[in-house]
C-alpha cells in the first residue's frame, strides 16, 4: 500500500474545498439549529438557491460576478421567507418535514424540461465561472500545482479555498460576534423557552424567520462557493443526504458552539477521505477478501461513506447528542 | 440495572441489528447480480450511453410484424436519428437524466400511426451504466386512443383510477407513520426505507426463497432454495417489515426512551437510520430498477374508459380490504383501541392499565408492516433502492393533510393527494407533478395546520 500517497490526499483533504463547504453550510445550520432550534432538513435547498442564483445570473442573463452573488442571496432569502412563512408558529417537526420535502422540490424544479433554456434541467449550467478565477486579484496560476509541506493544491482550488477560508472565518466571527449581540441573546432565548421569550415582549416569530434567512444566505454561499470550484452547477449534485452530512458534520462538532461547525466539517472529511483512500489502496489480497465478504468493490466503495454518516448520525444523536466536545449546557436537541 | 450496561446492552443490540440487516441483503444482491447480469457495468463496451428501441407495426393481412425504415426520432436538445432496415435506432446522450423522445409523425408511411397519440413525445430517463428502450406503439389504419382535445373523458378517468391507486398505496405508509407518531410523538423519517424495505425483501424472497443465497441450500425445494411465488413472497415481505418494525423499535427507538432521549434527537436518529439503510440497500441491491419475476409485463384490461394491468387490479383490491382491516382493528380489538387511547392521551391511558409499551410495539410492528405491503404493491411496476425516498413528500404531504396522528386522516390525505397529483397532469407537465404535494402541504399549513381530520390542540 502506498500510505505516502493516502496521508497525501488525507492531509489535503484536511483544509480542502469539501472541508471548506460544508463547513460554512454547517455554520449556517448552526445560526438555524444550533443557536435558534429550527429544525432545517433542507440546508442543501438554500446552497441550491445559491448556486442557481449565481450561475443563472452569470450564464443565462450574462451578469457579472458580484450581480451573481446577490442574487444568490436574495434567492437564498426568498426561499427561507417560503419555508418559514407557513411553519414557523407550529411545532418544530412540521419545518423539519417541509425544509426536507422543498429540497427536494427544489431540485426538481431545477431539472424539469421546461426550464431548461435558464437551468440547463438535468444537464446543469457549465461555463460560468472563468470569471471568478480570471480577476487579477487571483495571485495563483490556475494549472500550477502548490505544495506545503504535506499538503498539496492545484492553483484553481487554491483560489477558491482562499477567497472561502476567508469568508468562511469571516462568517464565524460574525456569528460569534451576533450570538452575543442582544439579537442573539434573544434567539437563544427563544430557544431554550420560547412562551418565557414572548411573555418578555420578543417576536418569536420574527426572530426565527431571521434565525432561518440568515442560515439560510449562509448555507446560499456555501452553494455558490462549491459550483465556483466544481466550474458547473450539476442539480441531482443538490441531493438531500447533503443536508444530512451537513447535521452529522455539525452534531459532531457540537450544535450552538462557535468553532463546531469547522472541526466537525475536518474531522468529517478526514474521516472519509482517509477510510476511502484506504478502501481503494488495498493490496489484493485483503481487497479480493473484502469483495467476497462484504462484497465490496470499487463501484460501492463511495457508498460506505453514506452508511457511516447515517450510523453516526443515529449514534451520536443517541449518544452524543451535544456532540464530542460539547457540553449539555448549550444543547440543542432538546425538546421545545 | 446500572445504567453502563443498560447503555452497552442497548448497543450491542444495535450493532446486532445493523449486522443482520447487512448479512440478509448482502447476500441477496451478491448472487442477483451474477445471477441476471443486467447490473453493473458497461456491456456496450466503448460506446456511451444512448436510448434505442425498433419500429414495427403487424401487417393486419398477413399478421406479419413488419420493420419501419427511415422513421425520424428525435431526443430534444441532443439530435435525431432514422431508423434501419430493421426497424432499429440508437441515439447517444451525453449524460443520465430525462429525455424526451419525439417521434416525429410526419415521417411515417401511409396509413401507420401511433397506438397511443397521447404518448409521444415520450419521456424517458436514462440511468447510469444503461442504455434506455422506449416504445412507440404502431397500428395499420386509424389510432384506437380518443385524441379529441387535451383533456377527454377518457384521459380523466384513467388518470383518477392511477390515482386511487397512487392514493391507497400511500395510505397504507402514512398510516404505520401517523400512528408512530400518535402514540410516541416521534415523526420517523425512516418511514421511506420501511417501504423500500417491503420492496426489496419480496424481490429477494421471489427470486431465492428463504435461503437460496447460501451456496449449498439452494438446491432444496422452494420455499427454502429457490424463489417463490410472488403471492408468497409479498407475505414474507410484509412479514419481514414488521420484523424489521419490531428490531428497529426494541433495540432503538425503546432504549431511547427510557434514557430519556429527546423526541428531537429521536428525530434525528430516524434521519440517521434512513441514510443508514438506504444505503445499505444500494451497496447489496445496486443502483439500477430491476422488476419482480412474475407478472412483470402484463397487458392491460380494458374496464369501460380505464386501462388497468390485472396486477394493480388485485393489489388495489388488496388494498381496500387491508385498509378496512386496518380500520375495523382500530375500531373492534383490545389492541386497536389502546393504540387509539395512548394517541389521544398518553397519561391518561397509562392510568388506565394500558401497558403503552405494548402499544408501541404493536404499532411499530403493524405500521412497518403496513408499510411493507405498500412497498410490495409499488414493486409491481419497479423496485429500486430509494424509492420509499422518493415518495417521503407524498407520504408526508398524506400524513400532514390528514393531521397528524390521525389514521383515519392520513387515509384521507393519501387519497386526496393521489388523486391531485395525478389530475394535475391535466393542467401541468407530469415531470413537476409531485411539487404538488408541497403546494399541498403549504397551504394546509398555512390555513388549517391541524389538518382536515386533526383537532386544534395537536399543533402546539
Amino acid at each position: 500500500m502506498d500510505w505516502g500517497f493516502i496521508l497525501e490526499r488525507t492531509f489535503s483533504t484536511m483544509f480542502g474545498v469539501e472541508v471548506m463547504v460544508f463547513a460554512l453550510a454547517a455554520v449556517g445550520l448552526n445560526v438555524q439549529f444550533g443557536y435558534a432550534g429550527l429544525l432545517n432538513f433542507g440546508q442543501v435547498g438554500f446552497m441550491a438557491a445559491g448556486a442557481y442564483g449565481l450561475g443563472v445570473s452569470m450564464s443565462y442573463f450574462q451578469w457579472n460576478l458580484a450581480v451573481g452573488v446577490l442574487f444568490g442571496i436574495v434567492y437564498s432569502i426568498i426561499l427561507a421567507l417560503i419555508l418559514g412563512l407557513p411553519t414557523l408558529r407550529l411545532r418544530a417537526d412540521y419545518l423539519a418535514i417541509v425544509t426536507i420535502a422543498a429540497s427536494e422540490a427544489i431540485r426538481l424544479f431545477v431539472r424539469w424540461r421546461v426550464m431548461k433554456p435558464v437551468t440547463g434541467a438535468s444537464e446543469g449550467i457549465g461555463e460560468f465561472s472563468d470569471r471568478f478565477y480570471d480577476t487579477s486579484l487571483n495571485p495563483f496560476t490556475v494549472g500550477q500545482r502548490y505544495e506545503f509541506g504535506p499538503f498539496s493544491y492545484v492553483g484553481r482550488d487554491l483560489w477558491v479555498l482562499l477567497v472561502g477560508w476567508t469568508i468562511l472565518i469571516i462568517t464565524v466571527l460574525v456569528v460569534k460576534r451576533l450570538m452575543s449581540s442582544p439579537w442573539g441573546r434573544a434567539l437563544k432565548a427563544i430557544r431554550e423557552d420560547e412562551d418565557a421569550a414572548r411573555a418578555l415582549g420578543k417576536n418569536a416569530y420574527s426572530y426565527k424567520l431571521q434565525a432561518l434567512a440568515f442560515g439560510g444566505v449562509i448555507g446560499g454561499i456555501a452553494g455558490m462557493l462549491q459550483v465556483l470550484q466544481k466550474g458547473s452547477i450539476q442539480p441531482d449534485t443538490f441531493n438531500p443526504v447533503i443536508t444530512f452530512t451537513i447535521w452529522a458534520i455539525l452534531i459532531l462538532g457540537g450544535p450552538g458552539r462557535t468553532w463546531s461547525p469547522i472541526v466537525g466539517s475536518m474531522i468529517y472529511w478526514t474521516l472519509v477521505s482517509f477510510l476511502e483512500n484506504v478502501l481503494r489502496g488495498l493490496p489484493e489480497g485483503p481487497s479480493d477478501t473484502l469483495e467476497d465478504t462484504i462484497g465490496l468493490s470499487e463501484f460501492n466503495v463511495s457508498q460506505v461513506r453514506f452508511i457511516l454518516v447515517g450510523l453516526g448520525l443515529l449514534l451520536l444523536a443517541r449518544y452524543r447528542p451535544q456532540g464530542i466536545f460539547g457540553s449539555r449546557e448549550e444543547m440543542a436537541l432538546d425538546d421545545r | 440495572m446500572h445504567p453502563a450496561d443498560r447503555r452497552r446492552r442497548n448497543l450491542i443490540g444495535l450493532v446486532a441489528a445493523i449486522v443482520a440487516v447487512l448479512v440478509m441483503s448482502s447476500a441477496s444482491t451478491a448472487s442477483a447480480q451474477s445471477d441476471d447480469g443486467t447490473d453493473g457495468g458497461s456491456d456496450d463496451g466503448a460506446a456511451g450511453l444512448g436510448i434505442f428501441g425498433q419500429l414495427d407495426y403487424e401487417d393486419p393481412d398477413s399478421g406479419e410484424e413488419v420493420p419501419l425504415e427511415g422513421v425520424t426520432i428525435e431526443v430534444t436538445g441532443v439530435g435525431t436519428v432514422e431508423s434501419d432496415a430493421a426497424g432499429e435506432f440508437r441515439i447517444e446522450v451525453p449524460s443520465p437524466g430525462e429525455y424526451e423522445v419525439i417521434l416525429q409523425v410526419d415521417t411515417l408511411p401511409e396509413g401507420i400511426n401511433l397506438r397511443n397519440p397521447d404518448a409521444n413525445p415520450l419521456q424517458s430517463t436514462v440511468t447510469e451504466n444503461r442504455d434506455r428502450r422506449v416504445l412507440f406503439p404502431l397500428v395499420f389504419g386509424e389510432a384506437e386512443a380518443d385524441t379529441t382535445g387535451a383533456v377527454s373523458f377518457r384521459r380523466v378517468a384513467q388518470l383518477t383510477a392511477e390515482g386511487l391507486k397512487l392514493g391507497l398505496y400511500l395510505a397504507m405508509a402514512a398510516i404505520g407513520l401517523t400512528l408512530i407518531f400518535g402514540t410516541t410523538g416521534l415523526v420517523n423519517f425512516a418511514q421511506a426505507e420501511l417501504v423500500t424495505w417491503g420492496m426489496l425483501c419480496a424481490y429477494f424472497f421471489n427470486f431465492y426463497g428463504f435461503a437460496g443465497v447460501i451456496g449449498f441450500l439452494a438446491p432444496l425445494p422452494p420455499p427454502f432454495g429457490g424463489g417463490v411465488n410472488l403471492v408468497w413472497a409479498a407475505i414474507l415481505g410484509m412479514i419481514a417489515g414488521g420484523a424489521l418494525g419490531y428490531v428497529l423499535n426494541r433495540f432503538i427507538f425503546r432504549g431511547a426512551r427510557r434514557a430519556g432521549v429527546s423526541l428531537i434527537a429521536q428525530m434525528v436518529m430516524t434521519i440517521g437510520l434512513s441514510i443508514l439503510l438506504r444505503y445499505v440497500f444500494v451497496y447489496v441491491f445496486g443502483g439500477g430498477p430491476r422488476t419482480f419475476g412474475d407478472f412483470a409485463a402484463q397487458r392491460a384490461w380494458k374496464l369501460g374508459p380505464v386501462e388497468l394491468t390485472p396486477k394493480d387490479i388485485v393489489a388495489m383490491t388488496l388494498s381496500v380490504i387491508i385498509l378496512i382491516g386496518v380500520a375495523s382493528y382500530l375500531e373492534m380489538t383490545r389492541m386497536g383501541k389502546a393504540m387509539r387511547a395512548v394517541s389521544d392521551d398518553r397519561e391518561l391511558a397509562e392510568s388506565t392499565g394500558i401497558d403503552v409499551e405494548k402499544v408501541i410495539t404493536w404499532v411499530w410492528v403493524s405500521g412497518a408492516g403496513l408499510a411493507a405491503v405498500s412497498g410490495v404493491f409499488f414493486g409491481l411496476d419497479q423496485v429500486k433502492w430509494d424509492f420509499g425516498f422518493r415518495i417521503l413528500l407524498l407520504v408526508f404531504a398524506s400524513v400532514t393533510l390528514g393531521g397528524l396522528g390521525r389514521p383515519y386522516g392520513a387515509l384521507v390525505g393519501a387519497l386526496i393527494v393521489g388523486l391531485t397529483i395525478n389530475l394535475s397532469t391535466l393542467l401541468i407537465d407530469a415531470e413537476v407533478k409531485n411539487m404538488i404535494a408541497l403546494l399541498i402541504m403549504a397551504l394546509i399549513l398555512l390555513f388549517r395546520p391541524q389538518g382536515i381530520l386533526g383537532r386544534k390542540e395537536r399543533i402546539g
